[in-house]
């Protein structure tokens, strides 16, 4: 039997959010769009034919991003909001946390506020007197309950219209994203209370950021994708197809950002282009090799100085100048998000209009405090140069990129052994490093843990 | 439509429960509290005494004493005005409940209704207070009808409450609009003045007026000695109320999916 049935649900809002753009109905009118803005067709589809059910003691999970339509979801199968369009059938009382302690008066005692916030969520006086004790040990207010609910932190009050909502003992338990409300006992609370529901047969509705709660409790998962199914069924597949999803997503997201960033820094070398054409003395003491110091300069040999430039940008003479950097994965397509431990390759093309053979390729990672992960470059490394010429390619891999999770970015450069720049980017690539470890640091070397003799561990634990 | 209106007598614990709790919160802090309930229409009655004794002393011997007959028109009057003025702001208010909980939104209006209710029953004992300083001869079957002129305006306010609140979130002008009118309607009844003064013309305008019928019977119940004679009216009046609140309920019916997303 199914506890929640959703068939062919769409919901569509009204947009009001371009109307009120316009100051006045006179500028309105002028622009002649008042007709247009007041026409029902401004509007917005929350849902789109979503159907799903969920049978009667089955934990069903909600993942999606966000504005993909999962509240609604919710709050159409609470009976909060109609669907514009299809039909939703709910067995047994519901009790819905969307927001907690929606209806505390905030004069009021907790106390008072318990009964009524019962009362509206369907309770009788009687059985909200019997589980009150309950109610708030749950909560952890014993010491103050009686005081007025607009003196608790919000925790508290979290805390206690959880507290409540929990105790209904509804049939079906709907909840939006509200787990994170207290400590990490309370939260254990609440999911030892959920497992209860699921040992009653009860049927728990779950909308959550958290894929491992969804792969965890649920039976079942459904992933709304702006408004529509995307995928439904075993919670393992749905977040996992989730998740390639979004990590598709930041690639493409890295990607543009890491094109708007070269591009605001064309667009300001342009112009200092320009100025240097004037007065080439201006280019041949860049910046960043007249603030150097002598010792600085016998340095020079072991790292670019431009290296510790702060910002992002590009300069250098562009006698030998770079005009592509990709970094490739293991599937050999150019991407921006890796796992820990994946090979990696750094791909520059040079390009040099006339023959350059005073020249050092350089490549430096640092991660997002601008510390200086790894770098390195061809001098370093006792590659002599012999030649640059026309077009050319050059392949940096990186076996195991032995990094920690986090977002890092990318100097590379193309500069004369005493430090002159030809082509210097700096900080203008980025890219994500993902891991399923949550370890701290930067580095992360290959390792292993070995226990002997009266040192032992259980099996691994999972958290949430 | 009816199924909802039998749930109402379902959501009577909430209702209760509700009232309870606005009754409390609103004079938690203060240092008199409930008396704040006996106090108001007390102080309002001596601005008025005041103005209408000395500042523009009326000259009708019939209205003797003034403030016993003010007493009786304002007293019901505040509950009538305040249940109005309010109950457009109920919904916007509770939008959180509306919004995040399953709550059936025609409680607001009711609640706010029924908790000044109780703010004129509690004005009551001072009434009672008057009648027996002025020695003010009651019958017994006026003492059954005032539970009548009561209930009838209970039922016409919580009709006029519903529509307000139903309105006012999608049309939010009307607060403003109702706080003029309000004043307007106080004038436009005969309470700080009696029906009889009024010109002809006036009185057809007057009679027109829902709140003059209600004024007038508590007059006659409790301040002019006589029989009820009003109760023709009253009974008319009670029968268009009814009327009012169910096309009340059906409007607010008729807009209810569409406050969730609208306040």
């Amino acid at each position: 039997m199914n506890a929640i049935e959703v068939i062919d649900v769409t919901k569509t809002y009204r947009k009001y959010a371009r109307r009120k753009q316009f100051a006045t109905i006179k500028s309105a009118i002028l622009s002649g769009t008042l007709v247009n803005d007041l026409n029902p067709d401004e509007t917005f589809q929350a849902l789109k034919s979503v159907s799903f059910a969920v049978p009667q003691g089955c934990t069903f999970g909600i993942v999606g991003r966000n504005g993909s339509g999962k509240s609604t979801a919710l709050k159409v199968v609470a009976g909060i909001t109609k669907p514009t369009t299809g039909t939703v059938a709910v067995e047994g009382r519901i009790s819905a946390l969307i927001e907690l302690g929606a209806g505390f008066h905030p004069e009021i005692s907790g106390r008072e506020n318990v009964f009524i916030n019962g009362i509206m969520l369907g309770l009788s006086k009687r059985e909200i007197t019997r589980r009150f004790d309950e109610i708030v040990e749950f909560a952890e207010l014993e010491d103050f309950i009686d005081a007025p609910v607009k003196t608790y932190s919000s925790g508290m009050y979290m805390r206690l219209g959880f507290a409540v909502a929990i105790h209904v003992d509804p049939d079906v338990l709907l909840i939006d994203e509200v787990l994170a409300v207290g400590d990490e006992a309370f939260t254990h609370k609440c999911l030892d209370k959920f497992a209860e529901f699921r040992r009653r047969n009860k049927t728990v509705l779950l909308v959550t950021h958290s894929l491992n709660l969804v792969e965890r409790f649920c039976d079942e998962a459904l992933w709304l994708n702006e408004g529509r199914a995307r995928a439904m069924g075993d919670p393992r597949r749905v977040v996992s197809a989730y998740i390639t999803d979004v990590e598709k997503q930041e690639e493409r997201h890295m990607a543009s950002a890491d094109a708007k960033a070269k591009a605001a820094v064309e667009q300001r070398d342009g112009s200092t282009a320009s100025v240097s054409e004037l007065a080439p003395s201006a280019a041949a003491s860049s910046p960043p090799a007249s603030r150097l110091s002598p010792a600085a300069e016998a340095e020079a040999r072991e790292a670019a100085p431009d290296m510790f430039q702060a910002a992002e940008g590009r300069w250098g003479s562009r006698e030998g100048e770079i005009t592509a950097v990709e970094l490739i994965g293991e599937d050999g397509q150019p991407a921006h998000v890796f796992y820990s431990g994946e090979r990696v390759q750094i791909r520059l093309g040079l390009k040099a209009a006339t023959p350059v053979t005073d020249f050092v390729v350089g490549i430096g990672i640092f991660n997002v405090d601008g510390v200086c992960a790894f770098g390195t470059n061809t001098n370093i490394e006792e590659l002599k140069a012999d030649r640059l010429e026309g077009e050319g390619r050059v392949t940096f891999t990186v076996d195991a990129l032995d990094l920690v999770a986090g977002t890092y970015k990318l100097d590379v450069a193309l500069h004369k052994l005493d430090g002159y720049p030809y082509d210097y980017h700096r900080l203008l690539y980025s890219f994500r490093v993902k891991s399923r470890t949550q370890d701290a640091g930067i580095y992360r070397p290959r390792h292993s843990w070995a226990f002997d003799g009266g040192v032992t561990f259980k099996e691994r634990v999972s958290t949430p | 439509m009816f199924k909802n209106l039998t749930a109402l007598l379902k959501y009577r614990p909430l209702i209760q429960a509700m009232v309870v709790r606005d009754l409390k919160a609103r004079y938690r802090g203060s240092v008199l509290g409930f008396f704040w309930s006996f106090i108001n229409p007390l102080l309002l009655l001596l601005v008025y005494t005041f103005v209408f004794r000395y500042v523009l002393p009326s000259r009708q011997p019939n209205l003797d004493p003034y403030a016993l007959f003010l007493f009786v028109g304002i007293l019901p009057w505040t509950w009538f005005s305040s249940s109005i003025l309010e109950s457009s702001n109920v919904l916007i208010a509770g939008g959180n409940l509306i919004k995040k909980v399953m709550f059936p939104a025609e409680v607001l209006p009711i609640v706010n209704v029924l908790a000044n209710m109780v703010h004129f029953f509690l004005g009551l004992p001072i009434l009672v207070g008057f009648l027996i300083y002025y020695r003010t001869p009651l019958q017994f079957s006026e003492l059954v009808w005032f539970p009548v002129v009561v209930l009838v305006q209970l039922v016409l306010t919580l009709g006029l409450a519903l529509v307000v609140s139903a309105l006012t979130v999608h049309f939010r002008d009307l607060k403003d609009i109702l706080s003029n009118l309000v004043t307007f309607w106080f004038f436009a009844t005969p309470i700080i003045y009696s029906m009889q003064d009024a010109p002809p013309i006036g009185k057809t305008f007057l009679n027109m007026n829902p709140f003059t019928h209600l004024a007038v019977s508590y007059q006659e119940l409790l301040f002019y000695p006589g029989n009820f004679g009003h109760y023709k009216w009253l009974i008319a009046l009670g029968f268009a109320s009814v009327l009012l609140f169910l096309a009340g309920y059906y409007l607010f019916n008729r807009l209810r999916d569409t406050f969730a997303e609208e306040v």
